[in-house]
């Protein structure tokens, strides 16, 4: 089989044909991430996917999203299913066979893009295939390819009651040109995006049989637990391991590149080996650092002027002119991910090659970290990637990784390293610690008209001091494109250093730039006597979506009519990975509680695949930022983090979780992401509610009302 | 070590293991009953939840030699051959997203159900809060309790 290069009109379009394993008809496509730059030239186009019609009736797309529950291996069957004109549970979502070093840009399950990167592409692959199959079917039939048409996984001929089954076709069809620009379906005749299907990862996942990374287990395996350095940047002195490899089932202890392991037959007996353990660290230069210390220095950058990443008007001179102004700072703790899964990864690395089974959100990633661990090419590594008890944007790291590859290689046998929750909570990378220093006011007739806006953070994404000028646009993100219509605004980052390790954490830059701008607005609201609703009303003006999902918002709920004592209503409303949510909360307030009793969150992420899973993700992103809003942080003493369990960094439990009502605003635009946006706005909201019932501004996370 | 005899799902097991050994690890690592998950270690998140004699357990906490000769039941045996009620009515509500803590979940809801198949919000509340769900499936598991519950009570002809 050759390949056979064909550009579409849509310069980000790009298929070729050619032959994966297996006969039939073989597509290779791009799932690109929305946010990239143009996509390279045909000459160097590398697919990341494939979608293959087999002549033996399967469907299989080849690519390396990942489910974590967020419905993606769902969703995209669905979207191909529907051009293909196929049952979409007959589309088997499987891994790239292909040599991962060949791909220039790896597939990660983040940023809420699988949906939003694959739209276009698995459309079109769906679609180039059913027209290659029809050309197929009138070429076998000699008529007419107009008097033809697929249904069902069948091309059929109306007109003499022909019909062939896709397998039948496939050979056939392989060998026709790949159309550059297919027809796609008008949404008015969908039948499967847009509907409730019930997702595939859900029945393993009620009787006990999926299979998380921490439930491999494999011929020869020994457990690992690893203690690493108490303080951040501390240091092994001396191991006495003499007690801990007296303890049955203990086989080895180890001391490597992350700390020192102890592996044995079983997790109970690694863990009693553990215990006993006598390191001796150094502690390093970090053992000073404290929670204080960390806003202290944040504070004081907050004074200094950051990298500008939005200038209109001058917002600086408004200020100064203006009679009514608010000077505020605002503040975000650090926050685990906290996956009920804790990390875990297994490894068996062999002189010729390696398996790794993980839960990652990576697995391109993971392959190619792997090969250079174990020493061995890409192509040698095999990984497996099982179910994932949760991501959140902590699963793509690979530090994971690193502990299990190398402690196989040094054993020479597999080894899975199980994290103890403990070990999950505090060797985490956190969703940075935020400073926002916030200025506004309003004009004579109560509206805004400047908005200053500096947020003082650790570069979570991006890295370092960011890109032009030094602006980092994760920190910034959901702040540099507030979307109200104030004539001077002004928004600026400095970014921050700390010990404390930092990585995406569900939303990242939005989940605090959402809370602090919904919340930041509604202070200017109060000072200028208008109605939140009716401010952004007039806002927003100019943002049809956001006004739009807010007044879907609105319209659900009974906005502007009295409520109890003690109790009140808050809204808030964010864009984020191209979706629009706004969320009205309900708060009772006793006793210095919160209580949040109900949510109406309305979203615009375009086109819905599955409107079920939709509110799913509404209604578990808002317990999400419930349990940063309402219950523990992460803290910082002696340069290491203080809390290590559940009891002392407390998930949002059932009753304390609101009745979440969700609407979709209807929408043919391009899909949104769905799986992140959901939890900037929930804080802001709430804040904002028991503003109405109490009069107190909240702006530091966790709430408290009696601090 | 020493040797201790476990009922497992009717079966009984013979394992040679300390006796300080949490039940969660003899069922997970000697027995291969991965269904019983780990999330804290220190019961605070009830995701190791099994049935002893009946009643939700945190296997977390007991020790193995605590559990020897007991009946236990885990999610693995809560309907072995065909999905119950319960877990027909969580694949119809659409609850488990991650699902690494729903086995628990579950044996907490049947354990409900069995003492009160017409249980109320603040019953199912009682019984399920101590369940930790990071992705906050909560709505759902209480709605798919209460599909349930109709269920077995329309079976049983009530």
């Amino acid at each position: 089989m050759t390949f056979t290069a064909s550009r579409s009109i849509d310069r980000r379009l790009f298929l070729k044909a050619g032959a994966l394993t297996g006969a039939g008809i073989v597509i290779g496509l791009r799932l690109d991430d929305p946010r990239a730059a143009a996509a390279a030239a045909a000459a160097d186009f590398a697919p990341n996917a494939y979608l293959r019609i087999g002549t033996d009736g399967s469907i299989t797309l080849f690519a390396d999203h990942v489910e974590l529950g967020q419905g993606s291996m769902t969703a995209l069957p669905m979207i191909v299913a529907e051009e293909l004109e196929v049952e979409w549970a007959s589309v088997k979502v499987e891994r790239m066979p292909a040599d991962p070093s060949a791909w220039p840009r790896s597939i990660m399950t983040v940023g809420s893009q699988s949906v939003r990167g694959s739209w276009n592409s698995l459309r079109a692959a769906g679609a180039s295939a059913r027209e290659m199959l029809i050309t197929a079917a009138a070429s076998r039939w000699n008529v007419d390819r107009a008097t033809c048409r697929a249904e069902r996984g069948m091309v059929v001929h109306p007109a003499s009651g022909r019909r062939a089954t896709y397998a039948e076709l496939a050979d056939a069809a392989s060998r026709v040109a790949v159309p550059g620009a297919p027809p796609l379906k008008d949404p008015a005749n969908y039948r499967i995006v847009g509907t409730r299907v019930h997702r595939v990862d859900i029945p393993s996942k009620v009787d006990g049989s999926a299979q998380f990374g921490i439930d491999v287990k494999v011929p020869g395996m020994l457990i690992a637990t690893v203690v690493r350095p108490p303080v951040f940047g501390a240091s092994v002195r001396t191991v006495d391991a003499a007690e801990a490899r007296r303890v049955d089932g203990v086989r080895d202890v180890i001391q490597f590149e992350n700390g020192v392991a102890v592996l044995a037959n079983d997790t109970w007996s690694a863990l009693k080996g553990r215990r006993v353990l006598r390191i001796d660290w150094d502690r390093g230069p970090n053992a000073s650092v404290t929670s204080e210390t960390i806003r202290s220095e944040f504070l004081r950058r907050a004074e200094q002027p950051g990298a500008v990443a939005r200038n209109d008007g001058d917002a600086p001179r408004a200020l100064s002119t203006v009679p009514r102004s608010l000077s505020t700072v605002y503040e975000l703790p650090f926050a685990a991910h906290a996956t009920m899964e804790p990390m875990n990864c297994t490894a068996h690395v062999r002189a010729d090659g390696c398996d790794v089974w993980a839960p990652t959100q990576a697995p391109t990633n993971f392959q190619r970290t792997a090969a250079q661990i174990a020493g061995v090419p890409v192509n040698a590594v095999r990984l497996h990637v099982t179910m994932v008890g949760g991501g959140f944007g902590r699963r793509s790291r690979t530090d994971i990784l690193d502990d299990a590859v190398r402690l196989s290689k040094r054993l020479g046998a597999p080894v899975k390293v199980m994290w103890t929750r403990e070990d999950d909570m505090q060797y985490d990378f956190y969703r940075p610690f935020g400073i926002h220093r916030m200025q506004g006011a309003v004009d004579s007739d109560g509206w805004p008209v400047a908005w200053m806006h500096h947020v003082v953070t650790q570069a979570a994404l991006g890295g370092g001091r960011g890109g032009a000028g030094g602006v980092n646009r994760d920190a910034v993100a959901g702040a540099a494109e507030l979307p109200y219509a104030i004539p001077h605004i002004r928004v600026e980052n400095t970014i921050t250093e700390s010990p404390v390790p930092v990585a995406p954490w569900r939303s990242v830059g939005h989940s605090q730039n959402g809370f602090v701008t919904e919340a930041f607005l509604d202070e200017l609201a109060a000072a200028g006597g208008k109605d939140p609703v009716e401010l952004r009303r007039r806002l927003l003006a100019n943002a049809p979506r956001d006004l739009g999902v807010m007044e879907l918002a609105v319209s659900k709920s009974n906005w502007g009519r009295p409520l109890g004592p003690g109790q009140g209503r808050g809204i808030a409303v964010h864009a984020a990975t191209g979706s629009y949510v706004a969320q009205i909360a309900e708060v009772s307030v006793r006793g210095g509680e919160i209580k949040v009793d109900r949510v109406i969150c309305a979203v615009d992420c375009g086109i819905a695949i599955n409107p079920d899973t939709i509110a799913a993700q509404m209604e578990g992103s808002v317990v999400y930022g419930l349990t940063c809003a309402l219950k523990g942080e992460i803290t910082i003493d002696g340069g290491a983090v203080v809390e290590d369990n559940f009891n002392d960094y407390p998930l949002l439990r059932m009753t304390e979780t609101p009745v979440v009502e969700t609407h979709i605003v209807p929408s043919r635009a391009a899909p949104g992401g769905v799986g992140e946006p959901g939890v900037p706005p929930i804080a802001a909201a709430v804040a904002n509610a028991v503003f109405a019932a109490t009069g107190r501004r909240l702006r530091r996370q966790p709430f408290r009302l009696n601090a | 070590m020493a040797a201790f005899t476990l009922v497992v799902n009717g079966t009984s097991h013979t394992v040679d293991v300390s006796p300080d050994t949490p039940l969660l690890w003899v069922l997970r690592d000697t027995l291969g009953l991965t269904g019983t998950k780990y999330g804290c270690g220190i019961g605070q998140c009830n995701a190791c939840a099994v049935h002893i004699e009946g009643n939700p357990t945190r296997s977390c906490r007991v020790t193995v030699s605590a559990a020897a000769s007991r009946r236990i039941t885990t999610i693995e045996g809560l309907s072995p051959g065909r999905l119950n009620a319960l877990q027909q009515a969580w694949i119809e509500e659409e609850v488990p997203q991650c699902g690494y803590c729903q086995s628990g979940q579950l044996m907490a809801a049947a354990a409900l159900l069995r003492e009160h198949p017409r249980p109320s919000d603040a019953e199912i509340d009682d019984a399920l809060d101590p369940h930790l769900c990071r992705c906050g499936t909560y709505q759902r598991i209480r709605r798919a309790v209460h599909r349930a519950a109709a269920t077995m009570r329309a079976e049983a002809g009530q």
